[in-house]
């Protein structure tokens, strides 16, 4: 592997620098802007803006991988399915509680992350997405075949929601808040010394190395911590949708968190959220007006990856850049 | 589309939810238009099924008018991509958002058991003409959830296995997709066919999308048997079909099948390799009841193409329920009068030209055929009945409360009786 | 393993080497992951589908699918590619998107139904061999992966293309350095390799059929035989297509629960312990 050229083939765009108060602000803004909303739209409309936190934080959690260790991952819509497997699974044929059901689902997918992580530790760049690509195709494998446990093509069903949770409203609160608990805590993660390790590893792995770090133990921990925070929405998934099939871990899922997080801009971790936005509510119109959504899907695809591979936020940044004519952060 | 945005305009949203709605009988009832939320796989592996679902379900409509008991009939049509995650998605777009009376379509199986769990939790009536999973009117059955027209997987083929072995078959090896559609197609045929001292000498499961059949038909070329019974849907019946010919197996051992892989649907795109094939079925586009015959002369005018299951069910279906509807004078607001309406009602003068009715578990009883794929005039190929069981229940002849102590269908239970 | 299976596995790692060597070339020289490669196959396939159905020529058919494909190969290359040019990732999931977009046409265009590509008549029926009747066209596919493979040994060792292939696969910027236009090089290589995914989608079509998903399954199996196999390498194109195509046959009858782990797993172990396939180079 060429070491100069790492840093920049190793992620789909150089990860930009996060600009807090940028992005912060445009979250809170749409944040008060939901909840006035909020009261004013159907139940309908309140399951999709459910169902963008909950992929905008699967979203997020490639972006801690991608965004800042520079290892784009086509597995975390597995493990994202996985969480909601083991969740379904131990509240509908174990009996289990929900709650330490959810927790079930959070370690089952930390623990697949863990392994994946292992087998792909010393991949970078290309083959670091395909082979988790072909890890979670095992996955799918797996969640289709094992019909026994996983319910095979029909996959598992229930009703995992109770009392109060059962309003849209209420649960979109819940929801709303334990994704912002998340994003906060990915946050944190990024901006601690160990996400700074990841960082410097993203830029140059040699560097890191001759420097004394463990270049794969950081690697590891990175993308187990992502893998968690994947499983999170995982668990939240599952109730919201009271049911998983071998779709939920198909690489389709993995594709579009992919996606959301490219829209909204790798490495600006609460782009994720405008990316999950701009995708669920794209899919919603246009499968309204035609059945091409995946030809529409796929345009989306090509004109991002021409005109604007770091994102809507990085191309709104750029924009502003040219046209207030500040001068551009240097790296 | 514009509608949509009006409905919201006007703040007409009604919550959906919990089961059993109270009937909300509007003062502009009569005026306002019938929705039926129409979810098929336009998209996807079956996506050539999906499509005709689409077309039947119209044909019918659009005979009638569009418009029942005098009210206009509004098909909202979602395309579930044969996918059961998407078919969720669509099932709450359209029960939420588009605001519809009732749901019929869905395909494939799995997509079927995902919109059923959904109305379970709110109510909506939930017509099934395609889907075939044993135990939604078995032992998972739902009470809103009604087989019109459709049949349970396992129906036709006990009286399948029961004609095997008048035929003199003694040893039988299964080919099936490995899913739970497959598993009860199977089952059926096994458990009759054992059960009158019939041997299943082997079993081969392979997952759907399956392109290349020649590991099994190198082990069944070596395997003596009096018959193959295969059971495969969409692609894997067509690639089978042709791959089994192609290696000499055709004209060597009698294959009998399930009613999918003899569908049109499938065979209109073969040729000589489909001819002879057995299965049984409700419905046969070459029976020469004169009800059936003017349906296909229809369809084939409109469509260009001999109707197949897909067309023939949807469109069956959406007749039962136009039945019941004009027996409420058309309101469908008052989902538990519409559901007991449905129960009741008989199909009458639907494409299978004789009457047929609700079991009290939710599923029709029929007269079935069994019926071989022979070569029509113009060349085509079609299944014309050359037997018939008639009034056949989805329990065969096993009393219903005995037969559902059996555990359902699956690749470890297929019923077999051990001589 | 019997005679039977063996020529099963044979066959059908024969149609795998035909999609996976446009595939590694492209991989190899321009080192780009082209995901659309399934694609690619489908459309090949269903355009060869529909020429045969209309002039009853199978030769015909397999020239129409190869430069319609190459066609498609150009466009791709030269109208979106050009774009991303030196960013891997970037144009890998661009392809992506080609695909998503491609495999949704081809659905519009030819259907949902699932379409056979007519054999011609010579090749129709089976013969005895090795103790078994088997079809005379699978063994056809068989001896034309080998012609092809022999036909791509010679173009890539004998010819001054292949010789720039070779030099471009392991140095392009010392290539292009000696002032040769390596670009053109990358044009011709795509286009080839695109050529043989449409081939290969006529060839299969005959006996595999065609249908909406083939091209996601074809693209499994390629980035399996690749990846394997490693970048850029026809020998090793060759071994992944052996491997996968033995394998798959196998564990289809064995082991038909573990489908996907019998080629992914091994896919998995390779890439973790020799990241760049059994025999690619850096």
């Amino acid at each position: 592997m060429r070491v100069g050229h790492q840093g920049a083939a190793a992620s789909v765009v150089a990860p930009a620098p996060t600009r807090p108060i940028w992005t912060a602000s445009i979250v809170v803004l749409l944040l008060a802007g939901l909840t006035i909303l909020h009261l004013l739209l159907s139940n309908y409309q309140v399951g999709l803006a459910t169902e963008i936190l909950i992929f905008g934080a699967l979203a997020m959690s490639i972006d801690v991988l991608a965004g800042f260790a520079g290892r784009t991952s086509l597995a975390h819509g597995a493990i994202f399915g996985v969480a909601a497997y083991v969740v379904i699974y131990a509240v509908t044929q174990l009996g289990i509680t929900p709650v330490a059901a959810f927790l079930l689902g959070v370690v089952g997918a930390t623990l697949v992350a863990a392994l994946f992580s292992l087998v792909s530790v010393r991949a970078s760049g290309v083959y670091f997405l395909l082979l988790t690509l072909a890890l979670g195709m095992i996955v799918w494998g797996i969640c289709l075949r094992w019909t026994d446990v996983t319910g095979g093509e029909n996959g598992l069903r229930g009703t995992l929601r109770s009392g109060l949770l059962r309003d849209a409203r209420v649960f979109y609160w819940v929801v709303l808040v334990s994704v912002a608990l998340l994003s906060l805590a990915m946050w944190r993660f990024v901006r601690s010394p160990f996400g700074l390790t990841l960082r410097g590893i993203c830029d140059s792995e040699s560097r890191m190395h001759s420097l004394g770090y463990n270049v794969h133990f950081h690697l590891f921990i990175g993308f187990t911590l992502s893998g968690f925070f994947a499983g999170v929405a995982g668990g939240l998934y599952a109730f919201f949708n009271n049911f998983v099939s071998p779709s939920s871990v198909a690489l389709l899922q993995s594709v579009q968190g992919l996606l959301m997080t490219i829209v909204g801009g790798v490495g600006t971790l609460f782009g994720s959220f405008i990316g999950s936005a701009a995708i669920l509510t794209l899919q919603n119109v246009v499968s309204s007006y035609t059945e091409r959504w995946q030809s529409v899907l796929g345009i989306v695809f090509i004109v991002i990856m021409i005109f604007a591979p770091e994102g809507l936020i990085g191309a709104a940044r750029s924009f502003l850049t040219r046209v207030l004519g500040k001068h551009p952060r240097r790296r | 589309m514009n509608r949509r945005q009006f409905l919201k305009s006007t703040g007409v949203s009604f919550v959906v939810s919990g089961i059993g709605a109270a009937p909300w009988i509007s003062a502009h009832a009569d005026a306002a238009p019938i929705k039926i939320g129409v979810l098929a796989p336009l998209t996807g592996v079956v996506a050539a099924g999906g499509r005709e679902m689409v077309e039947g379900t119209q044909f019918y409509f659009d005979g009638i008018g569009n418009k029942v008991a005098g009210r206009n009939v509004e098909l909202i049509i979602e395309d579930d991509a044969s996918n059961p995650d998407t078919a969720l998605q669509k099932a709450r777009k359209l029960v939420e958002q588009s605001n519809v009376h009732f749901l019929m379509g869905n395909l494939l199986a799995n997509t079927g058991l995902a919109v059923a769990n959904y109305v379970k939790e709110n109510g909506t009536p939930y017509f099934i003409p395609i889907i075939a999973a044993d135990d939604l009117t078995q032992r998972g059955r739902i009470n809103n959830v009604i087989r019109v027209a459709g049949y349970s997987a396992s129906a036709f083929t006990h009286p399948l296995g029961d004609w095997a072995l008048k035929q003199g078959y003694r040893r039988i090896l299964t080919v099936s997709q490995d899913y739970s559609f497959g598993h009860e197609q199977c089952g059926g045929l096994v458990q009759v066919f054992t059960e009158g001292g019939g041997e299943i000498v082997q079993q081969f499961w392979h997952p759907l999308n399956t392109a290349d059949f020649s590991p099994y038909l190198g082990q069944i070329a070596n395997t003596k048997v009096d018959a193959v019974f295969v059971m495969e849907n969409g692609a894997d019946a067509t690639r089978f079909l042709q791959q089994y010919a192609n290696f000499g197996l055709k004209g060597q051992i009698p294959l009998i099948s399930a009613m999918n892989t003899t569908d049109q649907s499938i065979i209109r795109t073969l040729g000589p390799e489909c001819e002879g094939i057995v299965s049984a079925a409700h419905f046969a586009e070459g029976a020469d009841n004169p009800t059936t015959q003017k349906f296909v002369a229809d369809y084939l005018a409109k469509f260009n193409k001999i109707p197949s299951l897909f067309g023939f069910s949807m469109y069956s279906g959406a007749m039962w329920i136009t039945l019941a509807i004009e027996k409420l004078g058309g309101n469908v607001e008052d989902r538990e009068a519409l559901l007991a309406a449905v129960r009741s009602t008989e199909l009458i003068d639907s494409p299978l030209g004789k009457p047929v009715k609700l079991d009290p578990y939710g599923n029709p009883i029929y007269d079935v055929y069994v019926r071989k794929v022979l070569r029509r005039a113009d060349g085509k190929f079609w299944n014309v009945p050359i037997e018939t069981y008639p009034n056949v229940s989805q329990f065969w002849k096993y009393d219903p409360e005995t037969y559902m102590k059996q555990p359902p269908y699956s690749r470890t239970f297929q019923g077999i009786k051990k001589s | 393993m019997n005679a039977f299976q063996l020529l099963n596995g044979l066959t059908f790692a024969a149609l795998l080497f035909v999609v996976g060597s446009g595939f590694t070339l492209i991989f190899g020289l321009l080192r780009i992951v082209n995901l659309a490669h399934g694609a690619l196959y489908l459309i090949g396939g269903y355009v060869g589908f529909s020429v045969v159905v209309k002039t009853g020529s199978f030769l015909l058919g397999a020239a129409a699918a190869m430069s319609a494909v190459a066609v498609l190969g150009f466009v791709l290359d030269q109208g979106l590619l050009r774009f991303v040019r030196g960013h891997e990732l970037r144009e890998v999931l661009l392809t992506l998107g080609v695909a998503f977009v491609l495999d949704d046409l081809a659905l519009v265009v030819w259907g949902g139904d699932s379409l056979t590509v007519p054999i011609p008549e010579v090749l129709q029926g089976g013969v005895r061999v090795l103790g078994v009747f088997y079809p005379k066209y699978r063994l056809f596919v068989l001896l034309a992966g080998m012609v092809i493979f022999a036909t791509l040994v010679l173009l890539i060792q004998r010819t001054r293309l292949g010789a720039l292939i070779r030099a471009g696969v392991d140095d392009p910027e010392m290539v292009e350095a000696t002032g040769i236009n390596i670009r053109r090089v990358f044009l011709v290589t795509f286009l080839l390799g695109s050529g043989l995914a449409g081939l290969a989608g006529l060839m299969g079509g005959a006996f595999l059929s065609l249908y909406p998903t083939a091209d996601a399954e074809i693209l499994v199996f390629s980035l399996a035989v690749v990846i394997i196999g490693g970048r850029g390498s026809l020998a090793g194109v060759a071994i992944g297509s052996l491997l996968v195509g033995l394998l798959n046959t196998l564990g289809q009858v064995m082991f038909p629960e573990l489908a996907y782990f019998v080629i992914f797993g091994p896919m998995a172990i390779i890439l973790a312990f020799r990241p760049l396939g059994l025999l690619g180079r850096a």
